[in-house]
Parts: C-alpha cells; sequence; structure tokens
C-alpha cells in the first residue's frame, strides 16, 4: 500500500466540556479527493483547522507526507505544501486579484526579506500566478481588487491562491459555501479539473458536488467518523442516513 | 476601515496617479526653495522652522510606514526620536562629535531599541499594541529623566554640533538645512521602495489579513518586526538630526505627549501614503507656529482644529485635496 499523503491519528479536541474532535483517525492517498461531510456543527471546520495549523489538537498526530507536523504552526505546514481555502472568504481584499495569488508564489519562491525592487513587476511571480488565475477562471479579473469581485469570484481567487502554493494537498473547507447554482457548477468544474492532480480533503454541504467529485467520503458527526468509505457504500449506510443523509438527500 | 485610506496598490490607485505621483515633487520642490526664500525675506527664522519640519517629518514617515502600512499603531514613537537625540547627546558628553560616529549609533541604538521592544509588543495586537508601545515608550522618558549625568530631567546641552570628517558643515544653517532634506528626501525614497518590494507587500498583507498570510507560508510576526525596527531607525535618524539641530537633548523628546503628536501629524496628513505624513507634519507644526504667535492660548484653537480635521477630513489633508480635485474635474 502506498503512504498516505496526509493521515490523522487518533486527533482529539474539545473546547471546555465539548468534543468537537473525537479520535478522529483518517488518511487521503496520493491522488485522492476525500471528502468529509456532517451536519453543522458536527466540527468539520475544527478538524481542517487542526489540519491546516490554525488550531492545536489535544491528542492525537497529524501526520503530513510522511512527517508528524502536530507541533508545527501554520505557516510552516503551509511552506511543507499544505494549501487551503476557508470557509469564509480569506483573502487581501484592498490587493489586486493577481496580487493576492503572486504573494502565494512569492511565499514559496525566494526570499520576501527582499527590501528593494518592486514585487509587482516582478514576471517570475506575475506568470505563474496568472496560470493560476487562469486555472479557475479568473484570467481577465487580475487588476480588479479583491474585495471588489463577486461572491462566486473570491471563491474561485481562494482555489487560486491555494493553487499557486503548488500544494501537495489542498484543504477546501466548504469552496462553494454561499455560491450561487452556476457560480457551484463552475466551481465543481474547476475541482474535476484539479482532481488527481492534487490530493484534496473537501468539505462541502453541496452533496451533488460531494457524490460526484469524491472518491472517498467519510461522515463526520459530532466529531466522531461514522462511516468511511466509496461514496456509493456511504450514501446506502444505514446508519449515514439515519444521521444525516436522510433529511439532506429528500 | 479604521485606519484610512488603503495603501497604494495598483488596483485602486489607478485613478488617482498622477496626484500621487505629482505630490511628493511638489512637496520637495517646495523644501529646496524655502532657503532662498529665506534669503529672499531676509527671515532666517522660516529656515529653523522648516529644518524642524523635516526633521519631524522623518520621525513621521517612520511612523507612517508601520501605522498606515502595516496597522500597528505605535504610541511610543517619540522613544525612537529621543533615543538617536541621547546617542548624539551622550557621546558629545564624551568629547565625541563624528558623523561617521554617532550618525550609526543612533540608528543602531534606536534600531536595537526597537527590537528587542518589538518582540514583546508584536506579540500583541490592536490597544493592547497601543499600550504596551506608550508603557515601552514611557519606560525610555523616565529613563533619561534619571540619566543623572546626562542631565537628568533638565536634559543636555550639546556644545558642537557633530562633524563630519573633523568638517564644521552641520554648524551652517543653511548646510544644516540641506542635511535634513537629504536625509528626509533618502528617508522617503527608501520607505516607498520598501512598500513596494516584496517585503513590503507581505508588511502590507499582514494588515489585511495576518490569517491568511500565515494561511500561505508566511510568518507575519518576523515581517512586523523588520518593519518595526525599520521605522525605529529612522526614528533615530530623526533624533540624530533634532540634537544637532537644537544642540539640545531632553527626556521631553520622548514623552508620550511627543508621540502623540506624531500620530496626529500622520492623521493630519493622511495616513499611509507617506507624502501624506510630511504634508501633515508641515502643517502640524505650521500652524502650531503661526497659532503660539497670535495667542498665548493658541492650544483652546489648536486643539478643535485638531478635532475638526480628524472628524470631517477622512484621510486627512490629501483626503480632503484629492475629494476637491474629483470635484473639480467633475464640473
Amino acid at each position: 500500500m502506498t503512504e498516505p499523503v496526509l493521515r490523522l491519528d487518533a486527533l482529539r479536541k474539545n473546547f471546555g466540556g465539548l468534543v468537537v474532535t473525537d479520535h478522529v483517525t483518517f488518511d487521503v492517498a496520493p491522488g485522492e479527493l476525500h471528502a468529509i461531510i456532517g451536519p453543522n456543527g458536527a466540527g468539520k471546520t475544527t478538524l481542517i483547522n487542526q489540519i491546516s495549523g490554525l488550531l492545536a489538537p489535544d491528542a492525537g498526530r497529524v501526520v503530513f507526507a510522511g512527517r508528524d507536523i502536530t507541533a508545527l504552526p501554520m505557516h510552516t505546514r503551509a511552506q511543507l505544501g499544505l494549501a487551503r481555502s476557508f470557509q469564509i472568504t480569506s483573502i487581501l481584499p484592498a490587493f489586486s486579484a493577481l496580487e493576492n495569488v503572486a504573494l502565494a508564489v512569492q511565499a514559496r519562491t525566494g526570499s520576501s526579506f527582499r527590501f528593494f525592487g518592486r514585487a509587482a513587476r516582478e514576471e517570475a511571480l506575475n506568470e505563474p500566478a496568472m496560470a493560476a488565475l487562469a486555472a479557475v477562471g479568473l484570467a481577465d479579473r487580475g487588476d480588479v481588487a479583491a474585495g471588489q469581485l463577486s461572491h462566486g469570484e473570491k471563491r474561485a481567487l481562494e482555489l487560486a491562491i491555494a493553487l499557486a502554493m503548488e500544494p501537495r494537498l489542498l484543504l477546501l473547507d466548504e469552496p462553494m459555501a454561499g455560491t450561487g447554482h452556476e457560480e457551484a457548477e463552475r466551481l465543481v468544474a474547476v475541482l474535476r479539473r484539479l482532481k488527481g492532480r492534487f490530493p484534496m480533503v473537501l468539505v462541502e454541504h453541496d452533496m451533488t458536488a460531494v457524490f460526484a467529485l469524491a472518491d472517498r467520503i467519510s461522515v463526520l458527526i459530532y466529531g466522531r467518523i461514522i462511516a468511511s468509505g466509496a461514496p456509493d457504500a456511504v450514501r446506502s449506510d444505514p446508519q449515514v442516513i439515519a444521521a444525516y443523509l436522510g433529511d439532506e438527500m429528500e | 476601515m479604521l485606519y484610512g485610506p488603503a495603501p497604494a496598490s495598483p488596483a485602486e490607485t489607478a485613478g488617482s496617479v498622477p496626484a500621487r505621483a505629482v505630490a511628493p515633487v511638489v512637496i520637495f520642490l517646495a523644501f529646496a526653495l524655502v532657503p532662498l526664500a529665506a534669503a529672499v525675506a531676509a527671515e532666517t527664522y522660516l529656515l529653523s522652522l522648516f529644518t524642524r519640519v523635516m526633521i519631524f517629518a522623518i520621525a513621521a514617515l517612520a511612523l507612517d510606514l508601520v501605522v498606515g502600512y502595516g496597522a500597528l499603531v505605535s504610541f511610543g514613537h517619540a522613544a525612537f526620536v529621543g533615543l538617536g537625540a541621547y546617542a548624539v547627546g551622550i557621546l558629545a558628553a564624551h568629547g565625541i562629535n563624528e558623523v561617521l560616529v554617532s550618525l550609526p549609533v543612533a540608528l543602531a541604538v534606536a534600531a536595537a531599541f526597537a527590537f528587542v521592544t518589538g518582540i514583546v509588543c508584536l506579540r500583541t495586537k490592536g490597544v493592547y499594541f497601543i499600550m504596551i508601545t506608550l508603557a515601552f515608550g514611557q519606560m525610555a522618558y523616565f529613563t533619561a529623566s534619571s540619566l543623572a549625568p546626562y542631565g537628568g530631567d533638565d536634559g543636555l546641552t550639546i556644545r558642537l554640533r557633530n562633524t563630519l570628517l573633523g568638517l564644521d558643515v552641520l554648524r551652517n544653517e543653511r548646510a544644516f538645512y540641506y542635511v535634513a532634506f537629504t536625509c528626509l528626501l533618502g528617508a522617503y525614497l527608501l520607505c516607498r521602495a520598501l512598500v513596494a518590494s516584496r517585503f513590503g507587500r507581505v508588511f502590507r498583507g499582514a494588515r489585511e489579513n495576518p490569517t491568511r498570510m500565515e494561511a500561505i507560508g508566511f510568518e507575519v510576526y518576523r515581517y512586523q518586526l523588520a518593519g518595526y525596527v525599520i521605522s525605529g531607525a529612522l526614528g533615530g535618524l530623526s533624533g540624530f538630526l533634532l540634537a544637532n539641530a537644537t544642540e539640545f537633548v531632553s527626556p521631553a523628546y520622548m514623552s508620550w505627549q511627543r508621540s502623540g503628536e506624531l500620530i496626529i501629524m500622520v492623521i493630519f496628513g493622511g495616513l499611509g501614503t507617506l507624502y501624506g505624513a510630511i504634508i501633515g507634519t508641515a502643517a502640524f507644526l505650521l500652524v502650531e507656529e503661526w497659532l503660539s504667535g497670535l495667542t498665548e492660548h493658541w492650544k483652546v484653537i489648536f486643539g478643535p482644529l485638531l478635532v475638526l480635521v480628524v472628524v470631517f477630513a477622512r484621510g486627512g489633508l490629501i483626503g480632503v485635496a484629492e475629494r476637491l480635485t474629483r470635484r473639480l474635474r467633475r464640473d
């Protein structure tokens, strides 16, 4: 068996008396798109935060590319190739879309303790940034201030930022959150193109998207994974239907 | 947005590029011509007044770098100025008057203070950052006040201005004016380059959204610390000039009122534009000078005036000017 890109070992996190991550064991194989679904408050974002390093788990381990990263801060994990998008759009609103992405390129190429030379004119940064923008369909929006983009475009921009990091794993926290039907379809198309190129962890509420994209699905309820497997197996799992999909699929 | 107009980024300043490109040129031309005007009008006090303006403008510029571009509201920036000044004063007290010694020492002392205090301050945010920078500033103030061998509360007189390689360049008021002018121009160009550089982009990004910056792999803290140290060193430069201009150093240079005045100067001109800090400093010191000539109770007028500018002129004097030109163009 090939070594998984990401492995969570009995991860646990409490908020006060509330168990939000309950002995979660989970892995992502190379090239795999592993989706996490579950009702609101199941602890999906908390889990993503522990993988990306925004939150420290109380117990358990996070192993990424064969390395224990449990104690590493977020920026170090990012440098190792862990890229994430946020459920609530997190961009630099006053920067142009291109600059948002170029910064991600800058983070992985050369030192940023360079005090002279106009960063905005560095082709070595702008070219890969343009490519990432083009990959998500924002090629002609590079000059627009990120804050002025439509909601769907901002979601796509988050994806472009993550792509520009040339990640070894993409953590996508509800990339479709708040988008309209058309925008969601466009994002699904983008994700489908990316699938296989990058291993991904996808947290999403849009079940059509999840079942269309995922290689494997894990169902998270009250911080515990109650089922994990191929989409068809999960869809027909009586426990999952009872706990979550029942009302979601109607 | 709490911190005034966003810094220059290609996306949103495209429309106002001419104004932003022309204004600094006009400002520096005006400064360059002051000695001429002073000579023509035979008003030597103009020279010393504008020397003072430029010296404080360097400190305001340093402050704008961290406040306007980093949203790091330092309430202790006068300490850097004071440290730079004390470096000159204390060296002079020991008979060392050489610029090539005192200037590097002034810069290094201010930078070191920024580094050490920055390590602590930058772990806090918002109001806490303001308070802790204020606390460090006051620490420097009280330390200076208690330096009995160097005048303590009364301050320290510098008998001779610094010399450059033994030459008395700074003695001549006009020469000193142009030295200050060169320093201000250099500081301005440096800050402008910094802001647009790779480093500056990270520094500005940290102001916009630190979490995002961490998520793409930047340890925001390191960049903020570097920015804070650069700003501190520029404050030291201002202090170096101030000590030489006044031939005197005093703990008052580091008082929290001074730090507050620097903040007002920056806001007065317009945050996050660099040249706004220069305009703000000039406006602040010239209005202060003018009002204090009119009446003994000038602060009664000056205080409310500042409040009016902050309340009604969002984006400072630059903001007002930009809105006026936009309105004029539309007509």
